[in-house]
């Protein structure tokens, strides 16, 4: 019911989209509710729905196919010789890992549930942080955060050099070397291809369709919508499966929240954790420590100006 | 202005100086450690210094950098205003370094006000301001490179 309702009021921001929005903008949840457009919008997954047939999968790789890169080969000497090439172009089959040819993948975890050994499946893919490390580290600006909540890496500007990966809690972006803007400049000595990640299908969205893994699921695992919202969603089926949240508090907050019947801790312990095949730890928040700062900076003028007052007081005092 | 006080005056720019120089120094290292090169030029290997390859290491101690610079700046503009307006002027490498710096202040103000959550500059901006602060840095230490070279200071006596 849920998921009707979402793909219904989607469709009518659609038409709300394509009455004029530009590509990138958000459609929003409801046409209603204008103001909304500017919300960011957040996925909830139901894992006790998941039964992991990986049709989100085949979706995802067959809408996205024509962002996949066609690299260059062969591809050009790296220098120093220790960086190290990632081609995934000849293994794009590969569907249980991300990889810059599969950007969502199923988890599988054998868990204690309700006394019996059962089989929980858990689609992975980027958790469009709210405020993203990936997108706000990036020294090109290559990636970025749509107002909508989707955080996407730009292929064209992208050079690979692969530091959204290493700020990112989950290590999601994945490289292809050989393609994009770093061949045209010093291939040898700067960048070394594209970072490649879910982007949430922010250009169905733009055209108000449903993202490809959601449209696709045939046991309605996923709901889109106002974070807000997805937010109140979550802790009501929290609530009716006496289950577990991830994803809400997660880095400060993600725009993909996970309702489960087990503990996170307990899914943790029984995936497959590596390159490509993310935890699901507890995560803090990555950018809360240096934003803390800000304060200081701010008052940092307010303290240089007492500093020189100061020595102009003393002056005059001493001078008297 | 009494002999004492200038001789305390002389003390206390030549201790400011040297937390310019070091703080312009870190800023710049954690400034450049926000691109990913010290770890493939193996600079990062050299013992002591593999926190230029911790990313949030050097986004913190860029912000610890900043705050001081700022501290210094507002306090050095404040001080001219003051108390030496009418004993100093800002010579001409002096003007230019000054006014390059405020570059560099403003755009990194605006990338810290950027990384904050819910903040909206568009994509398009962000890579101007990105690339404007490079670009300023480099050619602010091109300029305070020629002006060590050739002895150019800040300020001259009116």
């Amino acid at each position: 019911m849920g998921q009707e309702i979402s793909r219904r009021t989607f469709l009518r921001g659609g038409i709300a989209a394509a009455a004029g929005l530009a590509a990138g903008s958000i459609p929003g949840a409801s046409a209603a509710a204008a103001p909304q457009e500017k919300k960011q919008l957040a996925t909830l997954l139901d894992i006790s729905k998941c039964v992991g047939c990986e049709a989100c999968v085949e979706a995802c790789n067959e809408v996205n196919a024509h962002k996949y890169s066609n690299p260059q080969k062969p591809f050009p000497k790296m220098y120093p010789q220790r960086v190290p090439v990632a081609d995934w172009s000849e293994k794009q089959d590969v569907t249980d890992r991300l990889t810059p040819y599969n950007w969502l993948s199923i988890q599988h975890a054998f868990v204690n549930l309700n006394g019996e050994e059962q089989e929980i499946t858990i689609p992975r893919r980027c958790m469009h942080c709210v405020n993203p490390p990936c997108v706000k580290l990036c020294p090109w600006g290559a990636a970025r955060q749509l107002e909508n909540g989707i955080s996407r890496i730009d292929s064209e500007i992208c050079l690979g050099g692969s530091k959204c990966k290493k700020v990112c809690p989950w290590d999601i972006p994945q490289r292809q070397t050989g393609t994009g803007l770093y061949l045209d400049i010093l291939p040898s000595f700067a960048g070394n291809g594209v970072m490649y990640k879910c982007d949430r299908c922010y250009d169905q969205i733009a055209k108000g369709q449903l993202p490809a893994c959601i449209e696709a699921c045939p046991e309605d695992v996923q709901t889109i919508g106002p974070r807000d919202e997805i937010i109140q969603k979550a802790h009501a089926l929290a609530k009716e499966l006496n289950g577990y949240i991830y994803g809400e508090k997660e880095n400060g907050g993600t725009n993909t929240i996970y309702v489960s019947p087990v503990p996170f801790e307990e899914l943790n312990k029984a995936i497959e954790k590596g390159k490509g095949k993310p935890h699901l730890k507890p995560v803090k928040d990555t950018m809360a420590q240096a934003n803390n700062l800000t304060t200081a900076m701010v008052l940092a003028p307010v303290a240089g100006i007492a500093a020189a007052v100061g020595k102009f007081v003393k002056l005059t005092k001493n001078s008297q | 202005m009494s002999v004492q006080q200038i001789a305390i005056s002389k003390t206390s720019n030549r201790a400011l100086r040297y937390v310019y120089l070091i703080t312009v120094f870190f800023l710049t290292l954690s400034g450049f450690g926000q691109m990913p090169i010290f770890k493939r030029y193996y600079i990062a290997d050299i013992p002591g210094f593999g926190w230029l390859a911790q990313f949030f290491v050097t986004h913190y101690i860029h912000y610890l950098g900043a705050i001081l610079i700022l501290v210094l700046a507002t306090y050095m503009i404040s001080d001219y205003l003051i108390l030496q307006k009418k004993r100093i002027r800002l010579t001409a490498t002096g003007y230019v370094r000054g006014t390059i710096l405020a570059g560099i202040l403003v755009s990194g103000l605006l990338l810290v006000i950027r990384n904050l959550a819910g903040s909206r500059f568009t994509p398009e901006f962000i890579i101007f301001l990105d690339i404007a602060h490079l670009g300023m840095v480099m050619t602010f230490l091109i300029v305070a490179g020629y002006c060590l070279v050739r002895k150019r200071r800040w300020v001259t006596q009116r």
